[in-house]
């Protein structure tokens, strides 16, 4: 029996959560749909720190789903990198469920909060499908699994502000553009190779070379990908989205949503785009390089002048997947390493921050930056998290923002181009601007008359704190992300052909 | 890369092609210019449809028959997997109307309308507690 389950472990991974949601749909209202959803994000969770167990010694797990061997059936494909992944999604999926509870009830009414863990369930279900996978279609039916949810996850903010509804609506319009034009890609990919297993569409494209089809299929997919990760002038749809959904929602699609996005980039640009191709370097040096570069200084700027705690910290966001997009052009193994290792960074600390404005929601009713002056002498933990994780944005020693800025900064070292790295500790010199307005307003202003405020409560200020202390401790000790992270670098070089620069 | 001729037989040869990005296009061209919550997601489903062409084309083979087995090792067949494939990505583009269509309900509910200028000027309103200048478009 156990043997069994160990032998189907990849396929569990996706299947557990995508049979629990309708389940869980069917336990009614009450604590009940909470409990069981909870239960199955410490399942996921269990189930994909085995397989990273597993990858990271360096065997890449092969899954043929249905017992058809690839490349004509769907295979489950698990090395470093995604397992890397996967163990992110589903573990911050597992810190916000315990979240959820007071932070949902207090936003949602009873009777809907069980569709709304169903919604939750079908996200984590999407996302960890597009990681596992190796087959492209299948990336896109996951990929649309979990955005479909997160569309219908962002209007359940409705109960609180209306406008959460023009948010969703909004990302369901950019996210399906982005979907359909990933569809796209993907048929003319078909059509050169007539396979859509990843890896063998790698061989296949390497000997078909190049031609106009294959670059068109490569414009739509990155354009595609943009979209979904909120590559810089693509990412209209995210600050409404993130500032009018939930808190636990926006503290999970924060942490992962994106990521998940980066990681499909990285494995189409160097597993599928493998080989030797002029184009695809030109374009991540002319086109995302300078979009990266932006990013960080544009959406930092834009995130000094909001005053609503979660709108600054979707902004922040955009920047910081700057950062990733900044790793990945520079086209060599420091790079992918600081791309990579953010993508963890990123996420421990998003959540955090995320998590420590649902608390300022719940407790003092807003999360408008002037709302919150004084609330430091009221709340002392839940602002103590905030600066903790404010300093891991900024990237100061000690907190994992700086493990990531470090190679960053490495990265460019290498090639020479110090100016890159004069730019990245310039745009860290605006987060430090936009995280000191909410420490100021919180801890120098006076509170306004009348207003009593409570610590949040335990069961969402831990979660917080276990992430903070996440940010923290592998800010001090980072060698299993940065071993991870560079194990995963070096089977993307290895299983491409890009004369990688030295 | 082989140079651009203009070719009638090549031009016709690839009728449902130019279809696809004709409607492609307009599918798109609508989805962002109108102002409309529901034209939007008319142009969306072109937009998709689209794509679907596209699928459907390429599985086609010349001469070929539906891909159902005759016991003649002789007969040519269509290439099923993109049809297949095509079959999950309009069960996709319904789930995603039907999410739309949903939440245009509940805008028109709580909103009062479905043009995107109206909303966004009861937003600015709300972001900013005065009428905004000269109307609303952005």
């Amino acid at each position: 029996m156990l043997e069994i389950i160990e032998a189907n472990l990849p396929a569990l991974q996706v299947v557990v959560p995508l049979v629990a949601a309708p389940v869980c749909a069917m336990l009614g209202r009450g604590g009940r749909a909470w409990a069981f959803a909870t239960g199955i994000s410490f399942l996921t969770f269990a189930i994909s720190v085995s397989l990273f167990a597993t990858a990271y010694g360096g065997s890449p797990i092969s899954y043929e789903m249905g017992s058809w061997a690839p490349p004509i059936g769907i295979e489950y494909r698990i090395d470093v990198l995604n397992a890397f992944v996967l163990m992110i999604v589903s573990g911050i999926a597992a810190f916000v469920m315990p979240y959820a509870r007071l932070s949902v009830a207090s936003e949602i009414p009873a009777e809907r909060q069980a569709f709304f863990y169903t919604a939750f369930l079908l996200c984590l279900t999407g996302l960890l499908g597009v990681t596992i996978t190796g087959d492209a279609f299948n990336v896109f039916v996951f990929l649309e699994i979990s955005s479909l949810s997160t569309y219908a996850l962002v209007a359940s903010g409705a109960w609180r502000n209306k406008r959460a509804l023009t948010a969703a609506y909004n990302y369901l319009i950019m996210g399906t553009v982005g979907a359909t034009f990933f569809v796209i890609g993907i048929g003319m990919l078909y059509m050169i190779t007539g396979t859509l297993n990843m890896a063998d569409l790698a061989v296949r494209i390497a000997e078909h070379g190049d031609s106009r089809t294959l670059r068109m299929g490569f414009v739509f997919i990155f354009i595609g990908i943009g979209l979904k990760l909120a590559m810089f002038p693509l990412h209209l749809w995210l600050p409404n989205a993130y500032s009018f959904a939930p808190s636990a929602v926006t503290s999970f699609i924060a942490a992962t949503a994106t990521k998940v996005a980066v990681y499909v980039l990285l494995r189409f640009m160097f597993t599928v785009f493998g080989f030797d191709y002029a184009f695809q370097a030109s374009t991540l040096e002319n086109v995302l390089l300078p979009v990266a570069i932006v990013a960080m200084f544009a959406a930092s700027l834009v995130a000094i002048f909001q005053d609503d705690l979660k709108r600054m910290l979707a902004y922040s966001s955009i920047a910081q997947i700057g950062y990733m997009l900044l790793g990945l052009a520079f086209l060599t193994h420091t790079g992918l390493v600081a791309t990579i290792v953010h993508l963890f960074n990123h996420a421990v600390t998003k959540g955090a921050l995320f998590m420590v404005a649902g608390c300022f929601v719940l407790s003092a009713g807003t999360s408008s930056i002037s709302g919150l002056r004084g609330v430091g002498r009221d709340m002392p933990w839940t602002t103590a998290a905030f600066v903790a994780g404010g300093l891991s944005l900024i990237g100061l020693p000690l907190t994992v923002g700086f493990i990531s800025k470090w190679y960053l900064v490495q990265a460019s070292l290498e090639l020479g181009w110090w100016p890159v790295a004069l730019l990245i500790m310039g745009s860290s010199l605006l987060a430090i601007i936009y995280v000191w307005r909410v420490v100021e307003a919180a801890y120098l202003k006076p509170a306004p008359e009348g207003v009593t405020r409570r610590e949040a409560p335990l069961s969402m200020l831990v979660p917080a704190w276990i992430l903070v202390g996440l940010s923290i401790w592998f800010g001090i000790d980072a060698t299993l992300t940065t071993t991870a992270a560079s194990r995963a670098a070096d089977t993307l070089i290895g299983s491409s052909q890009i004369l990688w620069q030295e | 890369m082989p140079d651009i001729v203009l070719d009638l037989d090549f031009f016709l040869g690839h009728y449902n092609y130019w279809m696809f990005v004709i409607l492609m296009m307009t599918g798109l061209y609508v989805t962002v210019s109108r102002g409309n919550l529901i034209k939007k997601i008319v142009g969306l489903n072109l937009f998709q449809t689209s794509v679907f062409m596209l699928y459907i084309s390429m599985g086609k083979v010349i001469g070929g028959t539906a891909p159902i087995l005759t016991g003649d090792p002789d007969t040519v067949y269509s290439n099923p997997l993109p049809h297949v494939l095509i079959l999950t990505a309009i069960v996709v583009g319904i789930a995603t109307t039907a999410l739309a269509l949903a939440l245009v309900i509940r805008i028109r509910e709580t909103y009062g309308t479905v043009e995107e200028d109206d909303i966004l000027k009861m937003e600015h309103e709300m972001d900013f507690g005065v009428r905004k200048p000269g109307g609303g478009s952005r």
